[in-house]
């Protein structure tokens, strides 16, 4: 029994890295099973990240899956005839074995600190050098997304700004900044595709910023649980070119003005 | 040897108040360990059921569960609701954790071991154990009266993150649901304290003769370093839930910022700060997931060397990774918050201190899979489970890694991939070793053995189940499957994950069945099984010379400790085990010889 034992557990890496493999390789009926299209500029980023932390492990994945396998394997009971090897350590090898991953595991932390300062510290800049203002205001309430735009002059909270609910358009190439909160509890505002997460906090004003790089409709998802409706708590964001934006713009605007105008 | 309680626990009489003291507020370490062993595993049950609950919604949304949902969900329809979801996540967890895991681990087992393995004859303080035990009680009858209140059952996550959780109009679940949720983990958290401060003394003050610190299975130095970080962390969690009560209560606000307009209300207070409810939370609830591993690689590591017929491999690097693990484990807890709104430079610090943490656990991996090299392994089905821990532990272990590292954390965070990673850490690590140990341990509580090929059919199909269950919830979190959603299949970025969900449905309903035939191994056992001497595996370790099951006392001799508990295969004896009590070879008729 001590073969199946030792075969099962190299099904682990074996499967393991399979599953993957077939997921990344996008074979049915795997389509479209790992991460999703990535439509910023950053994302590219995060994603060669992602991949190289999953070589990284992939490799000792394999590796010590490997060396399990063939342990179980060799020193079965039931076939071993030699003398257990009467051994309490290795000081050599503890050494190795801890200076070694320690040094890998430091060099991905400080690989980290760049593109993580890129996403959530340094705010982008105009070739001015002057920090890009937020193009409009997202507001997370119990089950939706109020947008409010900064109307003509530029400043949101004032009488000529636009609003939305759970439909945000953004121009395409040139970068965003959003200014995020709350009303009532926790929320997070998630952009798959956009590869930004940010978590909205009552209390708290919080900017997330990204460039996006193709036209096109994409989710907006709430990943912190906001209560029953969570899962409903859905909006779209649609990328499109600076003229195209700027008529949708003054179409939204034109069509606000008339309902205000009616309701006086 | 300190001088201590004498156990007074003797069922001699036979009248009813004899058999109340000995078998229900019993005194004894042992019977204690059961009672724990027993509850939590009824526990197990119901958190389980939880847990197909969510599948089920999660692969076949909105339509009718078959049997139960009518008898459930009458006004529905025979559906689940959107609050009857979030109320199924987060007491699925809160169950498997607090009712579970932590006391099955340090309760359960921390409580039957550590006087048997150390030589003491119990625990320093007999009644505070027992009360461990009965402030438990409160807990059980707290959150489990909270599926029964309005909204039945908590459903702010059993992270309970402020405002959601704090005010009460936030949600279904929100009302006194909440108010019992935090009551019963407050129990938990006294008896806890009772328990660890009880294992800290015992294990300090009460080992045999002989019984030196690095003499100590690596099964008690894990309890001892979980022991600590129980004393340490939970005052943080107790106080964080009185703060949260009271702002529920009292209308104070710890937790709720100014200008809150929760479902069209008002609350009253303000100037608060929903971060501070998660940094105290975190400062709590990450050491609690080392509390929740911790003893596991203890009990894994005795059952590694023991049927390896080998000396575990690095000793001492296995003690100090232990209190690695539990140093860093203090200072990693904002990796929990990097998406938070934390300020992103705090966000670096913990980014280092965190991937640090994942080297004295490798280091561990290394060392298990030392301890297999050049051994006499034994494929019983408590090594099947020790070695399935280690197999897991290195999926679970790495997967950390992804979200220890900030920016891909960004896109992962909060989505199926940690789901994985901390079900390969808990249940296919924790919970896998939890069935080893008491395969391997059963004999000694009980005094029979159970059934080894029952228990190898019962390792075969968890284990294939739970990979089937928990793999696959990586390849969705690396698409971006959101956790916690009723729903996920509206949003356009999922809505072809369906059929993956409903493969890992099925396996999880399988997984859930093959329990069964644990069940009736552990239950038949108890009365049929074979029965067995005092060391049926062969083990070195102390509780190994004493009677099975143990009478009241422990041991009917005085055990005094003459080297590790892990010589196995020495040169020095015939047999292939060396136990701690057996004299040296030269010192042999001039000792007092235990009998064994």
């Amino acid at each position: 029994m001590g073969r199946f034992w030792s075969l099962l557990f190299l099904l682990v890496p074996v499967l393991g890295v399979g599953s993957f493999a077939w997921a990344v390789a996008d074979i049915w009926p795997m389509r479209n099973h790992w991460l999703p299209e990535d439509i910023s500029v950053h994302g590219v980023v995060i994603d060669s990240l992602f991949n190289f932390i999953m070589y990284l492990t992939g490799v000792i994945f394999i590796a010590t899956g490997l060396a399990l396998f063939l342990f179980l394997w060799k020193y079965d009971a039931a076939r071993n005839t030699k003398p257990v090897s009467f051994v309490h350590g290795n000081h050599v090898l503890e050494i190795v074995w801890s200076v070694l991953p320690a040094a890998i595991l430091l060099f991905i932390a400080l690989y980290q600190m760049e593109p993580w300062s890129a996403s959530k510290l340094v705010r982008p800049t105009s070739p001015g050098g002057d920090i890009i203002p937020p193009i409009a205001e997202v507001t997370g309430r119990q089950f939706e997304w109020r947008i409010r735009y900064a109307g003509e002059d530029g400043q949101i909270g004032t009488p000529d700004d636009l609003f939305t609910v759970n439909d945000l358009h953004v121009p395409k190439d040139e970068p965003i900044v959003l200014a995020i909160k709350s009303r009532d509890v926790l929320h997070s505002f998630f952009l798959p595709n956009l590869r930004v997460k940010q978590d909205v906090v009552p209390g708290m004003k919080q900017y997330v910023w990204f460039t996006a790089t193709k036209n096109g409709a994409y989710d907006i998802v709430c990943a912190e649980l906001c209560g029953w409706g969570h899962y409903k708590m859905k909006g779209r964001i649609t990328v499109q070119d600076r003229e195209d934006y700027d008529r949708w713009f003054e179409q939204q605007q034109a069509e606000q003005n008339l309902t205000e105008l009616a309701s006086r | 040897m300190s001088s201590h309680e004498q156990s007074i626990d003797h069922a001699s009489g036979g009248s009813f108040w004899d058999f109340v003291s000995t078998y229900v507020f019993s005194r004894d370490h042992k019977i204690i360990g059961i009672q724990f062993l027993f509850s939590t595993l009824l526990w197990f049950v119901v958190g389980g059921l939880l847990a197909l609950g969510i599948r089920w919604q999660l692969a076949w949304p909105w339509s009718d569960m078959p049997v139960i949902g009518r008898m459930l969900f009458s006004g529905e329809g025979g559906q689940i609701s959107p609050e009857f979801y979030t109320m199924l996540f987060t007491m699925h967890a809160t169950v498997m954790i607090f009712f579970v895991i932590i006391p099955i681990l340090a309760g359960a087992f921390g409580n039957f071991l550590i006087p048997l393995m150390i030589g003491a004859d119990d625990m320093a303080f007999p009644t505070l154990n027992m009360l461990s035990y009965w402030f438990m009680w409160p807990a059980f009858i707290c959150i489990g009266s909270s599926f029964f209140s309005p909204g039945n059952g908590a459903a702010s996550g059993w992270t309970s993150y402020p405002p959601l959780s704090a005010v009460p109009e936030a949600a279904p679940g929100s009302h006194q649901a909440q108010t019992l949720w935090l009551l019963g983990v407050t129990f938990v958290g006294v008896s806890s304290m009772m328990g660890s401060v009880n294992y800290l003394t015992t294990i300090i003050q009460m080992r045999a003769p002989g019984m030196t610190m690095f003499r100590l299975p690596l099964t008690i130095w894990a309890m001892f370093i979980t022991a600590v970080l129980q004393a340490f962390a939970l005052p943080v969690l107790t106080a964080a839930g009185f703060m949260q009560l009271f702002d529920r209560i009292l209308g104070t606000g710890f937790f709720l910022p100014e200008g809150l307009v929760v479902n069209n209300s008002l609350p009253a207070s303000g100037g608060g700060q929903p971060l501070l409810w998660q940094h105290l939370f975190w400062f709590y609830s990450h050491p609690a997931v080392y509390i929740m591993i911790l003893p596991a690689m203890g009990m894994v590591s005795d059952i590694l060397a023991c049927f390896s017929r080998k000396p575990i491999f690095g000793y001492k690097p296995m003690v100090y990774s232990i209190s690695g693990i539990a140093g860093l484990g203090f200072i990693v807890w904002g990796h929990h918050m990097f998406l938070s709104g934390m300020n992103p430079v705090l966000g670096m610090t913990f980014m280092v201190a965190t991937m640090l943490i994942a080297l004295p656990s490798a280091v561990k991996v290394f060392n298990w899979l030392g301890t297999l090299w050049g051994g006499n392994i034994q494929f019983t089905t408590p090594m099947l489970f020790a070695i399935s821990f280690v197999s897991m532990f290195i999926i679970g272990g790495l997967s950390g890694i992804f979200m220890a590292a900030t920016p891909v954390d960004i896109f992962i965070h909060d989505t199926y991939f940690i789901v994985a990673h901390f079900h390969y850490v808990l249940f296919a690590g924790t919970a896998m070793a939890v069935f080893g140990a008491i395969y391997f341990w059963f004999p000694k509580m009980f005094g029979r053995m159970m059934n080894e090929n029952w228990g190898k059919l019962h390792f075969f199909l968890t284990f294939i189940f739970l990979n089937g269950t928990f793999y696959t919830m990586h390849i969705l979190g690396a698409v971006g499957f959101p956790r916690r959603l009723a729903d996920p299949y509206h949003y356009e970025t999922f809505r072809h994950l369906m059929p993956m969900n409903q493969f890992m449905t099925i396996c999880a309903i399988c997984m859930v069945a093959s329990q069964i035939i644990f069940a009736v191994n552990f239950i038949s056992s108890i009365f049929v099984g074979k029965k067995v001497g005092r060391n049926p595996w062969g083990a070195n370790t102390l509780e190994w010379s004493a009677p099975s099951p143990p009478g009241h006392g422990n041991f009917d001799f005085q055990p005094i400790v003459y080297r590790g508990p892990y010589e196995y295969g020495s040169p020095e004896v015939d047999t292939d085990f060396y136990p701690q009590i057996q004299p040296p070879p030269a010192q042999k008729g001039t000792d007092l010889a235990p009998a064994t």
